[in-house]
């Protein structure tokens, strides 16, 4: 089927917003007589709090509010999915955050007391006036030991968190028929998310004495946690989404939502607050760091037989979102391959670290390093070529996961690697100490959310007097271009050019609930909403013109703003006469329609069996490192990143995830740490938590696949988690494949590649 | 102290407390919010404004320096309702995803191509080295800055 703007490069409208520097960002907007907050944080990962005197901070002139635990009604940061995940998390050790910490701390950069101030210097010489006498308290800075009997205890009822447990076939039967078997033990460190907007939020109180917040957040339905903490009615708490500078999963969980609405309504005027960059580093969820030993088997011919994992993740100091990361990495941990018998056992952690939480790919990339390590550690113990081990054992149509789930489509896994591959061109040849490496990773993620969780979205869209659209949808928007998506479908359907529509709102009150942009849901909810409203409002539209033209109503076509009669291009109404003529009839031109997406049971909890996601986004990484081997620098000198985009909606957006998630994985896999001592950061500063800059990226070339395959409209995937999965195990695979040793610790600094290749000589 | 200077082509007159940093003046003082605070710290590069046709970093010169000087903030960027080539080149070729990179990125861009009409790949790349952006991968700004430069077309 032709499409006039679906799959165009089309410039979105809020580009044209942000080029300008138009104040969009929630950082943006001021108001009069706003005060400024601060947040008081503690410096140790692990202390009672045995005193907490504000008085000297409550009496310096210009400060209006000097809060603690005891000014929060319901001191409890709760983690409650909507939908049914209750059963999901039976036996599972939940420990939630306070919003301030009452009488101990359990990670550096805990909140410990909130400020409201005139200007933000009395805010931060008023913090720096609370006094909080700290006693440090033994802690646990590592999962394996946290596992150990007699480890102290983060929380009351034991270390442990979550298991998860995957079990198909007979792992044991499935190693004896192996003719290689490969072990490795991988591990990745604690990585930050570093958008580049902070966590930021203004907050008001409205003419209806609603507490009124704009945040950058993923997820408006945070009204609700702050309604509880401050035990209100949850229509008295409304989120208005502002343009967010970059989320990445980092701003999912609550971020500065409660500290502000407790700021605001205790003190009842305007209060700002913004997260500083040391605090963004130490304040929010960061990536789970994982230790993962797998063991993989195969045929002499390359057949897998067994897979066998264990999976360990740092949970840090409260639970956040660990238990759905781990399962992630369960129903991932085999990759994208028919593998007989599994047996996976995950387990997820108490620490005295950061707390660990969502960020892009959300568990399902520290596996793929882990797979992807094996293929080609077992290709090389075979005597394989990588490539063609792994087409041997690609899921296809009709193959089930380990989970049981059946792939009802086929999966273009090999199309995306054979491609990636392709587009890689020549091998460069080695010169002087340069070393050349070069690999493939293959992957797949999950779009939307778990089955169980029977998630929904809503979306209206209605017609006005000129012709024009509007659409109203809750979608936050995080810089990937899903409002204007959402505007390209509805234009797309109703024969309007995007110019003619305009998205307005993501509001948790004035917009029709979207849920949360995480997950890479919008596209599959939001989309799919959005779609069946447009449809509804095109089929009144289509049937008022085939009034006014004296058609039939199958005869009837919306192109360029106008109804026409198929056939006679010359038997036309503008869109604005189609409008007026259905206002005029009491025909409706608007309609408000909801997506749910398609529904199974909870997994079976001791096996891992069910269906856990309804439908997989597959694309591969293909690249070519260079190393130094007198310093052990790594460039990456090239790389192609191939996808089954099901539909391609926006080229230039598509892309963008695909060369984004590309560039954040390199960071990931060469140069980002969190370096913790204890619990302590020793690097909360950019000039030391180094990321990628356009020197390091290397030109990157992107392909789309369009299948066809995808849940979301017209056939669309989601893109922007599963751009980033297969890059820290293409650049690991291609370091070992240049010096000659397995890579398995991340991040593959040139002090690893060294002692890489010191090992091999 | 009161600070006299040209904003994006007009005099200006300005107030600001002795410790403000020309971050502080533009955003706090002057409501112009386009030019970021990404870390107020010297590193990202999102503050980037020019003064004087050079690129600086706003989160860590005083705004005393700003002091006869000419500035020219993102805002700046249009003249007569007309955007620069640069703005319309990364809004048609997807260089701005979430934005909050993109005023600094245009700013040390501007300079670059001010300086050099025509530069390579590389030389771009080189350039916008001291501006961090997490979510691009800097393909498309890259692409951007080179279909805008003028004397490359
Ligand atoms: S805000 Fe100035 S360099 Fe980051
Ligand atoms: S577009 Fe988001 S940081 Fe550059």
């Amino acid at each position: 089927m032709a499409y006039r703007v679906i799959g165009t490069s089309a410039a979105r409208a809020d580009a044209w917003e942000k080029v300008r520097g138009r104040p969009i960002y929630a950082g943006d907007v001021a108001m009069p007589g706003m005060l400024h907050g601060r947040i008081v944080r503690s410096p140790y990962a692990s202390a009672r709090i045995a005193r907490i005197d504000t008085r000297a901070a409550r009496a310096l002139p210009g400060v209006a509010a000097v809060l603690t635990a005891q000014d929060v009604p319901r001191n409890e940061l709760r983690m409650e999915l909507p939908g049914r995940m209750a059963e999901a998390t039976a036996g599972a050790v939940l420990a939630t955050q306070p919003v301030l910490a009452a009488d101990r701390v359990n990670f550096q950069g805990e909140p410990v007391a909130a400020i409201a101030a005139e200007t933000e210097e009395i805010a931060a010489e008023a913090a720096d006036l609370v006094e909080v006498e700290y006693e440090e308290l033994p802690g646990v800075y590592d999962p394996l030991v946290a596992l150990e009997p007699g480890a102290p205890e983060v929380h009351e009822g034991g270390n442990v968190l979550r298991r998860w447990h995957l079990r198909a076939g007979d792992v044991t039967e499935g190693f004896r028929r192996a003719a290689v078997v490969v072990e490795h033990t991988y591990r990745t460190p604690f990585v930050d998310h570093v958008y580049l907007e902070t966590e930021t939020g203004l907050g008001w109180i409205d003419a209806e004495g609603v507490l009124t917040l704009r945040v950058s957040t993923q997820v408006l339905e945070h009204f609700r946690d702050v309604a509880e903490i401050l035990q209100l009615p949850h229509g008295r708490v409304r989120l208005e989404g502002a343009y967010l500078g970059g989320g990445f999963g980092g701003k999912e969980d609550v971020t500065v939502e409660c500290l502000l609405g407790l700021l605001v309504w205790k003190t009842r005027r305007p209060v700002r607050l913004v997260f500083s960059r040391e605090e963004s580093f130490i304040g929010h969820g960061k990536r789970h760091p994982y230790v993962m030993r797998y063991r993989t088997g195969a045929t002499r011919e390359g057949a897998l037989t067994a897979l066998e994992a264990e999976l360990i993740s740092d949970s840090g100091a409260y639970a956040a979102l660990s238990p759905w990361v781990l399962f992630y990495s369960l129903v991932t941990a085999t990759g994208p391959y028919r593998v007989p018998h599994v047996k996976v056992d995950a387990t997820t952690v108490y620490t005295n670290n950061p707390v660990a939480s969502a960020y892009r790919c959300f568990g399902s990339i520290q596996t793929c390093l882990a797979y992807e390590g094996q293929m080609d550690a077992l290709a090389a113990a075979l005597g394989m070529d990588p490539l063609a081990l792994r087409e041997k054992n690609f899921l296809r149509k009709g193959d089930t996961l380990a989970t049981g789930q059946v792939m009802e489509t086929e999966p273009m896994i090999a199309q995306t690697m054979r491609q990636a591959w392709a587009g890689l061109g020549e091998r460069r040849a080695p010169g002087g100490p340069i070393r050349v490496g070069r690999a493939v990773a293959a992957s797949f993620t999950p779009y939307g959310r778990m089955c169980w969780t029977r998630d929904s979205a809503s979306a209206w869209v209605g017609m006005e007097l000129d012709g024009t659209a509007v659409v109203r949808c809750a979608a936050p928007d995080v810089g990937g271009g899903q409002t204007a998506s959402l505007c390209a479908i509805t234009a797309e359907v109703l024969g309007l050019d995007t110019d003619r529509v305009v998205a307005v709102g993501r509001d948790s009150h004035f917009t029709p609930r979207a849920g949360t942009t995480t997950a890479t849901r919008q596209l599959l909810m939001s989309g799919n909403a959005v779609l069946a409203a447009a449809r509804e409002v095109r089929r009144h539209l289509v049937a008022e013109a085939a009034a006014l033209l004296e058609a039939a109503p199958g005869d009837i076509e919306l192109a360029d703003g106008r109804a026409f009669v198929r056939g006679a291009p010359d038997r036309a109404v503008p869109m604005a006469g189609v409008v007026r003529a259905a206002t005029a009839n009491g025909r409706p031109v608007q309609a408000l329609e909801k997506y749910d997406a398609p529904w199974a049971p909870t997994i079976d909890p001791v096996t891992g069996q069910g269906k856990a996601f309804n439908d997989y986004t597959f694309g591969s990484h293909a690249l070519e490192v260079e190393i130094d081997e007198e310093t052990g620098r790594t460039r990456v000198s090239r790389l192609v990143a191939c996808f089954d985009a099901g539909l391609v909606i926006n080229r230039a957006s598509a892309e963008g995830q695909l060369e984004g998630g590309a560039v954040q994985g390199l960071g990931y896999a060469l140069m980002e740490e969190i370096a913790l001592e204890n619990g302590v950061s020793r690097n909360p500063h950019l000039l030391d938590y180094k990321v990628p800059t356009s020197l390091d990226a290397p030109a990157i070339e992107t392909i789309l696949i369009e299948s066809g395959h995808g849940l979301g409209p017209f056939g669309a995937k989601g893109l922007g988690e599963p751009a980033m999965t297969p890059s820290i195990a293409a650049v690991a695979n291609a370091v070992s494949n240049a010096v000659g040793a397995r890579m398995t610790e991340l991040p593959i600094t040139a002090e690893r590649v060294l002692a890489a290749l010191r090992s091999t000589t | 102290m009161t600070l006299t200077f040209v904003l994006n082509g007009h005099p200006c007159t300005a107030e600001a407390p002795a410790h403000w940093t020309v971050l502080d003046l533009l955003r706090d003082g002057l409501s112009l919010t386009g030019t970021k605070d990404g870390c107020g710290e010297g590193v990202c590069g999102t503050c980037t404004v020019l003064a004087d046709g050079r690129p600086i970093r706003a989160c860590l010169v005083l705004a005393a320096h700003v002091r006869g000087r000419a500035l020219v903030t993102v805002e700046g960027l249009e003249t007569d309702g007309r955007l620069d080539p640069l703005q319309t080149a990364f809004a048609e070729r997807g260089a701005a995803q979430c934005g909050f990179c993109t005023p600094g990125m245009l700013l040390a861009a501007k300079a670059l191509l001010t300086e050099d009409p025509a530069p390579t790949a590389q030389e771009v790349r080189e350039a916008l080295s001291g501006n961090l952006c997490r979510c691009t991968g800097y393909a498309k700004i890259v692409e951007a800055v080179l279909a805008a430069a003028p004397g490359r077309s």
